[in-house]
């Protein structure tokens, strides 16, 4: 075998000698038959015709010979060139055939890019599918904060993790020269760095038990910190930096390839140390997350059951803080990547619709062509071309067109890929940071060639289908004259309703995400978010550690922003709206059974003016009034949300609320009550909420809110720099409009790429279906003139050819509309995840994309049918 | 050509093993050898001839090698090989069990 091949392979190599052996040898065979021819009296002349005549055509001999020992390799040489021409010939045809194919791969390689990137890619750390993302739950929420007590009896007591890790974040105001700015860090414990697998490039990370209150205080750097505010110097190994006033020490510099997405944005990395504010001595609050490795051959579900054990053990010791606070365990990958896979996947799907749209309609052009080569087929085969070499042309013709349209498709999709990645929203980068590094690679590269090898085995069976049920003689015969081939009909028509069907998919998946974005961003936020200019403040804890002092603060606020001209109205608190629901408070209501159940309301520290700058409305009666400080008895305004679930049927106005042991100290009166204001996130529900006077706080971090009467991006310039002139050390950050806000929000940008790509797609998908449409019915007309003449020279009328044509168009787009809105209730039901007050068979929707595309669809037919009902019968008959 | 008998199917590369075991020939010397052999009723067709002997070439039975001739001329001298005489053989003995068995199939069930 291997000899067989090797002797092949040498013969391949010589060919040049081969044939000059061959000629001599058969030369020396015709010169012996004439020395023959000649000995038995022939004439020398005669003799060698004789001789050329008995050995028959050297040049096929040679050929066959050539045949059975050759690759095939020059006739598959000779295939490719002949395509080339053809493809030449026609250079609408090939531009069209290639650029859609481009295109549509294209779009499949890049989309994929960011799916290999988000889903396939591991997370930068040692072994991360051992990685956990370890968590409380609570009736509230799925995944809450851990508090730093039960955090501390979970990594003591649990069996199953070789090292629990805590992380939480943490706002600094840094101090460098004389400039004072709020920066984002993180608060880890000591082990943190060394669970991921991380190392410093520069200095040392965290040793054990460096991480314990009254340690010394000591920092590491994050790399692009390092680089901008230390310029890179290698000895800032044992500096100190200011932060918030404190003197940290820098012992290491973390590398740049280090992310951690749930606290991407951190700047500095400090050890947990001090219990801070008093918060972290309550088991009550929940300020952490943690991240855990499993102990080799322990599964994520013993895991889970080890920690729900110890949660159940705690809740028993503390029922006051613990009660119903369970263990959320799953695996680190899911919470960085969970939120994005439903929109990947489906981008994925859009994308391989598209591609198939693609695919299928540079199929149906190969069709049409095939049917007008007819002819050439028919004399190529009447020639001597057996059917396989006859298919094997057309093979070599689609292979080739899939090669130009891969190769361009590669260029674009890498194209793409830096464009998309540049255009995904800054916020949504921080959360997702390996969308901003997508690019070609293996992963992608293997998928492109996956594609390609599809696309080739389509384009090649095309014409193989076609051919191999055609007949030559009847080719020949017709002449390809007279009415269109039914096979290509038939194949053709199928076509056309599969590229409408995916049409209908993607312009009803486009509408759907276009309508759940639309909801989403008009989502009844309770309040008007026109106008209003937002900032968030962080206060030097050394100068504003007493109450006073705050209050101070916040009046001096309030005073110097609503001098300001253009400012309508100031309003303060702890948080701004449409942020989350966190920040929550349990409550007791007086006089209501209690059971020790965790009654999770926002709380919402804000000044006298701040309902009132939302434009909140009063339901019931009063608002906070400067009076609300803390030398009064305390009162609170709450929402309807709350006075629906703890006072339905009450007048809550009067009533107390309290703590869990309902203290004196924790109890305050309803004086008002609001229509909700949305707390939480856009997509989130409205969550009971009570809003109580900043001016009992000490919190150093606030947000202002400031309802402006002309543009409110225009006036947050001057609102940051009145703040510094009252004092300059104060941190200011995220100053945003609230539109901006709200546009910025994570489930906004979400769905905003999502609506945006799908709808790309679908508008694609929308003009490949009508071309395709356009296509088979101009082709069909074209086909028919002769046909058509004959009926209008026995008297059709013009009316008559139009709704001959029409009906045709009309029975191809009713049946691709009824299977692409079958088709794509039974999408949009797979993507409803992603779906925002729509459901996936909003009639309204639906309806439009039938009617779009009915409409688009009637357009691409009319041309043809009017080129049809004008022809000229006499013209028609005469013609060919 | 009419009214000569086509050689069978599948026996050519059969009849070219067999005529080179006797001898090394060269192309011509191998159709003339097969046309005395038969007694003028085979005749191999040189459009068959040289496809086969370059498929026996590739297939390792025969051997090529350049060799004057008695009036002086370059000629392509074949040989049979050791696997070719394999074939041979492997051939032959098929082909006596299909020629057995036709025999047996014509034969007159009287005869018997």
């Amino acid at each position: 075998m291997l000899g067989r091949l090797w002797r092949k392979l040498s013969l391949l190599f010589g060919r040049s000698r081969f044939r000059s052996e061959l000629d001599e040898e058969m030369a020396f065979h015709r010169a012996q038959m004439e020395a023959e021819l000649v000995e038995d009296g022939v004439p020398r002349d005669e003799a060698r015709y004789a001789a050329k005549r008995r050995f028959g055509n050297a040049t096929r001999i040679k050929e066959q010979s050539h045949e059975a020992v050759g690759f095939r390799f020059e006739t598959v040489a000779q295939d490719l060139r002949f395509a080339m021409r053809q493809l030449r010939q026609s250079p609408g045809f090939a531009i069209t055939a290639v650029l859609i194919l481009a295109l549509g791969m294209g779009v499949s390689v890049a989309i994929f890019g960011f799916v290999d990137a988000a889903l396939l890619e591991p997370l930068p750390y040692a072994q991360p599918n051992r990685l956990l993302d370890v968590a409380e739950n609570a009736a509230a929420w799925p995944r809450s904060n851990l508090s730093r007590a039960d955090y501390e009896d979970w990594k003591r007591e649990n069996t199953t993790l070789s090292s629990l890790e805590a992380y939480g974040g943490m706002g600094y105001l840094l101090h460098l020269g004389s400039t004072t700015e709020p920066v984002p860090a993180a608060r880890v414990s000591d082990g943190f760095f060394s669970t991921l697998g991380v190392e410093p490039m520069l200095g040392r990370g965290f040793l054990p038990g460096e991480d314990l209150p009254g340690k010394p205080k000591i920092v590491i750097l994050s790399y692009g910190t390092w680089l901008t505010r230390f310029g890179g110097r290698r000895d800032v190994i044992g500096q100190s930096v200011s932060l918030s006033g404190d003197t940290y020490t820098i012992v290491g510099v973390l590398p740049r390839s280090f992310e951690f997405a749930p606290r991407r944005d951190s700047e500095f990395w400090v050890p947990l140390l001090d219990k801070r504010g008093g918060c972290e001595d309550r088991r009550s609050c929940h300020n952490l997350y943690a991240i855990g490795r499993l102990r080799d051959g322990v599964s994520i579900d013993a895991a889970r059951a080890d920690l729900k054990r110890i949660a159940k053990q705690l809740e028993a010791q503390y029922p006051g803080s613990n009660q119903d606070q369970g263990a959320a365990v799953q695996p680190l990958y899911e919470l960085i990547v969970g939120d994005v896979r439903p929109i990947l996947l489906t981008l994925l799907s859009g994308t391989a619709l598209l591609f198939l749209i693609a695919c299928v309609n540079v199929a149906s052009l190969l069709l049409v062509r095939s049917e007008s080569r007819r002819r050439e087929i028919a004399v190529r085969g009447a020639l001597g071309a057996t059917p396989a070499r006859l298919i094997r042309q057309f093979v070599t013709e689609g292979i080739l067109l899939a090669a130009a349209g891969c190769a361009g498709g590669l260029m674009i999709g890498g194209w793409l890929m830096g464009l998309l990645s540049r255009l995904i929203p800054k916020p949504m980068l921080i959360h997702l940071p390996f969308l901003g590094d997508v690019r070609m690679n293996a992963h992608v590269f293997l998928f492109a060639v996956a594609i390609v090898v599809f696309a080739t085995v389509l384009l090649a069976l095309t014409p193989v289908l076609r051919l191999s049920g055609m007949d030559i003689q009847a080719a020949l015969g017709e002449g390809g004259r007279g009415s269109a081939g039914r096979f290509w009909l038939r194949l053709g028509a199928n076509l056309v309703v599969v590229e409408i069907t995916i049409a209908v998919v993607l312009l009803a998946g486009a509408g759907l995400l276009g309508k759940s974005l639309y909801k989403l961003l008009h989502v009844e936020s309770g309040f008007d978010t026109t106008h209003l200019a937002t900032l968030n403040v962080m206060a030097p804890d050394s100068t504003y550690s007493k109450n006073e002092q705050m209050v101070a603060l916040y009046r001096e606020i309030d005073r110097r922003l609503s001098a300001l001209p253009g400012v309508q109205s100031v309003g303060l608190t702890t948080d701004l709206p449409l942020q989350c629901n966190c920040d929550t408070d349990w409550i007791r209501i007086e006089g209501k059974p209690f059971h020790g159940e965790h009654n999770e309301v926002n709380e919402r520290d804000v000044s006298p003016g701040y309902l009132a700058t939302l434009k909140a409305k009063l339901v019931r009666g009063r608002m906070l009034t400067e009076q609300d400080d803390a030398s009064h008895p305390q009162v609170i305004v709450i929402n309807e949300a709350l006075a629906r679930k703890y006072f339905p049927g009450e007048d809550p106005i009067g009533k107390r609320i309290g703590g869990g042991d309902l203290a004196p100290a924790s109890m305050r009166q309803i004086i008002g009550v609001i229509s909700d204001v949305r707390e939480g996130g856009l997509n989130e529900d409205v969550w009971p909420a009570e809003y109580q006077a900043i001016y009992r706080t000490t919190d150093t971090y606030f947000a202002i809110a400031v309802r402006t009467s002309t543009d409110a991006g225009a006036m947050l310039p001057s609102i940051v720099s009145s703040l510094h002139s009252i004092d300059p050390n104060l941190g200011v950050y995220g100053e945003l409009t609230m539109q901006q806000q709200i546009d910025s929000t994570e489930a906004a940008l979400l769905h905003r790429f999502a609506a945006w790509l799908v709808g790309g797609f679908a508008a694609m998908a929308l003009v490949l279906g009508v071309v395709g449409l356009y296509g088979v019915i101009a082709y069909s007309v074209s086909r028919r003139t002769r046909e058509i003449g004959v009926r209008m020279a026995l008297g059709a009328q013009r009316s008559a050819v139009y709704s001959m044509v029409l009906r045709q168009a009309g029975w191809l787009t009713i049946t691709g509309l009824a299977f692409g809105v079958a088709c794509s209730i039974g999408a949009s039901v797979l993507m409803r995840k992603l779906l925002f007050g729509v459901e996936a068979w909003d009639v309204p929707t639906l309806a439009t994309v039938v009617f779009v595309l009915g409409c688009a669809s009637m357009a691409a037919s009319f041309l043809p049918a009017r080129r049809a009902a004008s022809v000229n019968p006499t013209e028609a008959l005469r013609a060919e | 050509m009419a009214g000569k008998p086509d050689l069978l199917p599948g026996t050519l590369d059969m009849l070219i093993l067999k005529t080179l075991s006797r001898a090394a020939m060269h192309g011509y010397g191998i159709a003339l050898s097969i046309k005395r052999f038969s007694d003028d009723v085979l005749t191999v067709e040189e459009g068959s001839l040289y496809p086969a002997l370059q498929r026996l070439l590739v297939q390792g039975w025969v051997k090529g090698e350049w060799k004057t001739t008695e009036t002086g001329r370059r000629a392509r001298y074949y040989t049979l090989t050791a696997a070719g005489r394999k074939q041979l053989n492997l051939e032959l003995s098929q082909f006596e069990q299909m020629i057995t068995a036709i025999g047996r199939v014509l034969r007159d069930p009287q005869e018997a």
